[in-house]
């Protein structure tokens, strides 16, 4: 059976994630700072109504952060009744990809990423790294003060 | 009574109508305890309630059938057609008695002996002979009731439902407001007027229906009290005022766990025993007083007791001892500044550990949850007469006022609750009246100084030099006064809180956001916890040395700041501000000797003192007086306090010095405010004492 992956271009490197966990994509939004919050949180922007918490991927994948003019697209993912925008730099196609190709991804991988990619699949010329959306969130949760 | 009147009938309204259903279902399964259970439980509170006020018809008939369903859930009677219809019967009657009170407010006349009669037959084990159809000629069975209809019962997930639509409404409606307002359309802007008006009164009809009476909070208080004063062995009487008071109903659940928590601590560690109290010359009996009423959009609710109240010197020991504040700074403080350290965490006078309170957990969770609504919690206490515990909330959290202002180009709401002025100061030289006390800016606000927080330097943003304006928005959090810098001011709003997210839990900063008129998202401040991060909280009371600020201090020219005190009966002596580090006040017995010298203890340490009176050849050393006020001075890392007789002001002026003729200890003079003042050499006077020290150590050595 193939999973289908709604792909997004961070740093040069190709992402997906689990379609069912993506509500939709938007372009660049609004976005009201948060001052004193996390690095990777990069504001809050308000989705028809619901205020929703930017998390900036780059700055979670060590990739640094965008830059100010930047001007990232919003995967906006559910998981657990949290809705949260995920800051990527360009939204690529939805893949159907092929779990044949699927292989666990390598422990070479810095440490800080690998609990967020649990494999790659071996697309045609390129790697589609595959993202946990709980992990993500988790890990962007600030750890208790 | 009316009121109590128009209860009763209601609810038996309702418990009627299920009575008909569950006494038609018994006849068909007459082995349903449960049934038979419910049945019997409508009726006793039925006979109860009236029994309560005075319907002696009412409750002859009631207690009758009562009687009869007792007798069938003790197993005694067995159910059938007879006796349900006897029961029905006595139902039929029972509800044309309700139907005519509620109508005329009393009670029908009318004779019930023979159904009571026929009741009571069955409780000696026989059924009646005859069935008599109708024993109540002028029963209506069509029973309509105008209360029952008028009430309905509504799932609260509904309501909280109801809620957020309409704050969604209210969002868009701002929005909306806003928009038009630049546009020349006349149809548009009476129908954006008019949906304004109606989305308000929307809003305030669905608030309303959540709002609760605040006595849902008190039912198991008499309760908790009288189980309190048996274990304790205290006589305790509690009164209940206001219980009438609504607010709404998630507010009414927030304050529950911490009221109760009050009460406790008021019949625990308040309340005096008997004997105690006699020798007080108070009554044997404690009252618990507990009062809410509404004031001003908000809800007070007071906690009362005539107890023994709490004592200030402990409180002060107390915090003392737990490095809370420095005894100088505790002993300058009044006893309702001091009687604020009850709300630190951990902290407790009480000494012993009772089973109810007293372990140190208390008043500071009881002041989170309550700031935690946007609500402010106060205590005041007189030793030996009692404590007040008086909570402010708000009415509802879901929709609240808030003012606007601006920092570092983004918007953010205060809510309005903590507000209490604006103050806005132009940028007119030497008119900015911002002064550091010890490095910790003030702004004197009609005499008192109201220590000032920068909101762009809490929020770790860099300030704005250039800013032509200064707006100092005043707030109270946590009984404490002060004012928050911001950039700018804009309107208030109307705005609906919602939650942050989990990834930005932890920011005290913070208690929310919302979205504007405008669409964009606004941070929601979090005054208590901005007030506790910036330190206000804790050092708000701290008399520090005062320092102009030396902003702009360029352009100048020879302004400099003053400390005016006064010294001898005439003397008034100015001291560059620059050179004093702080103002304290210290006790007359806190002076002792070394030797010949006045020294006294000072955060940890034995600073020698100096009498200025004696060194300008005035009079004795010490004034009469309790609290001696002292001019902090140190000089090459050694601390000199130098006693005055009083502090009278700090003034900004461009000063000219007359020489006159040489006196020890003075500069020179001047004028300041309008009268002749001299200046005085703290360097050479603190410099001088040193110096015959540390004479005196090496002779002594």
């Amino acid at each position: 059976m193939s999973h289908q992956y709604s792909t997004f271009l961070v740093g040069g490197h190709l992402f997906g994630l689990d379609v069912t966990c993506v509500q939709e994509v938007i372009r660049p939004m609004p976005m009201t700072r948060v001052p004193l919050a996390p690095a990777v949180v990069r504001g809050l922007i308000n989705l028809r109504g619901q205020i929703v918490t930017a998390l900036d991927l780059r700055v979670r994948l060590g990739l640094g952060a965008h830059g100010p003019e930047a001007a990232p697209m919003n995967v906006i993912v559910r998981a657990d009744d949290d809705v949260v925008a995920l800051l990527v730099d360009e939204i690529g196609d939805v893949v159907m990809a092929d779990p044949d190709a699927w292989e666990p991804a390598p422990s070479t991988l810095a440490p800080a990423v690998r609990d967020l990619i649990p494999g790659a699949y071996k697309l045609d010329g390129r790697l589609l790294l595959q993202l946990d959306v709980d992990r993500v969130l988790d890990a962007c949760v600030a750890p208790a003060a | 009574m009316e009121e109590l009147l128009h209860d009763f009938l209601t609810e038996s309204n309702e418990n009627l109508q299920q009575l008909d259903r569950d006494i038609v279902a018994l006849e068909q399964h007459p082995d349903d305890s449960e049934l038979v259970n419910r049945i019997f439980r409508t009726i006793h509170t039925i006979k109860g309630t009236c029994g309560f006020i005075g319907l002696d018809r009412l409750e002859a008939v009631a207690h009758a059938a009562e009687s009869v369903l007792n007798a069938v859930r003790e197993g005694e009677l067995r159910v059938d057609r007879a006796l349900v219809s006897d029961v029905l019967a006595a139902v039929d009657v029972i509800k044309h008695i309700l139907d005519v009170l509620e109508r005329t407010q009393r009670e029908p006349a009318g004779d019930d002996t023979a159904l009571v009669a026929r009741l009571e037959t069955w409780l000696g084990g026989g059924a009646p002979d005859v069935m008599v159809p109708d024993t109540a000629p002028d029963v209506h069975l069509e029973h309509r009731s105008a209360v029952g209809d008028s009430t309905l019962r509504v799932h609260v997930g509904l309501l909280d439902k109801l809620m957020t639509l309409v704050g969604e409404l209210v969002l868009d409606r701002n929005r909306l407001v806003q928009i038009t307002g630049g546009r020349d359309d006349p149809a548009l802007t009476s129908t954006v007027q008019h949906l304004n008006r109606v989305s308000s009164d929307l809003q305030e009809a669905v608030m309303r229906t959540r709002m609760q009476p605040i006595g849902g909070a008190w039912t198991k208080l008499p309760r908790l009290v009288r189980d309190l004063g048996a274990s304790s062995g205290k006589q305790i009487q509690l009164e209940m005022h206001g219980a009438e008071t609504e607010l709404d109903r998630q507010i009414l659940q927030a304050i529950t766990d911490p009221l109760t928590h009050m009460v406790r601590n008021s019949g625990d560690h308040g309340i005096e025993s008997g004997d105690v109290r006699r020798r007080a010359g108070k009554a044997d009996a404690g009252t618990i007083r507990l009062n809410a009423y509404h004031e001003g959009g908000h809800v007070i609710i007071e906690v009362r007791d005539d107890g023994a109240g709490i004592s200030a010197a402990r409180v002060r020991n107390k915090a003392i001892d737990r490095g809370l504040v420095t005894r100088e700074a505790a002993d300058a403080m009044s006893d309702a500044q001091v009687l604020r350290f009850i709300f630190e965490p951990g902290f407790s006078t009480a000494e012993r550990v009772t089973n109810v309170s007293g372990r140190g957990v208390g008043m500071d969770v009881v002041r989170t949850n309550i700031e935690r609504i946007g609500g402010q919690v106060e205590l005041q206490s007189t030793e030996g007469q009692g404590t007040v515990v008086r909570v402010k909330i708000p009415l509802t959290l879901a929709i609240i006022p808030a003012l606007v202002v601006t920092s570092g180009r983004q918007r953010y709401a205060i809510p309005q609750v903590n507000l209490l002025e604006l103050v806005r100061l132009s940028d007119a030289p030497g008119s900015q009246g911002v002064e550091l006390l010890h490095g910790a800016p003030v702004y004197r606000l009609r005499g008192s100084l109201l220590p000032l927080v920068f909101l762009g330097e809490q929020l770790g943003e860099t300030a704005d030099e250039s800013r032509a304006q200064f707006n100092i928005v005043v707030l109270q959090a946590d009984g404490r006064t002060f004012g928050l810098v911001v950039d700018g001011l804009s309107d208030t709003e109307e705005i609906v809180v919602k939650p942050l997210g989990r990834h930005l839990q932890g920011l005290d900063a913070f208690s929310g956001a919302t979205i504007m008129g405008d669409g964009s998202v606004a941070l929601i401040l979090d005054v208590p916890g901005l007030a506790r991060k910036s330190r206000v909280a804790d050092d708000g009371h701290a008399r520090e040395t005062v320092q102009r600020e030396a902003r702009g201090a360029g352009d100048a020219g020879d302004v400099r700041s003053l400390l005016v005190v006064q010294c001898g009966a005439r003397g008034r002596l100015a001291v560059e501000l620059a050179s004093v580090n702080r103002l304290e006040e210290f006790r007359r017995d806190a002076v002792e000797y070394a030797g010949e010298r006045m020294v006294a203890q000072y955060r940890g340490d034995v600073i020698p003192l100096v009498a200025l009176s004696v060194h300008l050849g005035h009079a004795s050393a010490l004034p009469d007086r309790e609290r001696l006020p002292v001019v902090v001075h140190t000089r090459s890392g050694r601390t000199v306090g130098v006693l005055v007789d009083r502090i009278i002001d700090i003034v900004d002026q461009e000063i000219v010095v007359h020489q006159t003729r040489p006196r020890p200890g003075i500069l020179g003079t001047t004028v300041i405010q309008g009268r002749v003042t001299d200046l005085l050499d703290l360097d050479g006077i603190v410099a001088g004492h040193l110096a015959g020290d540390d004479a005196e150590t090496e002779a002594a050595a």
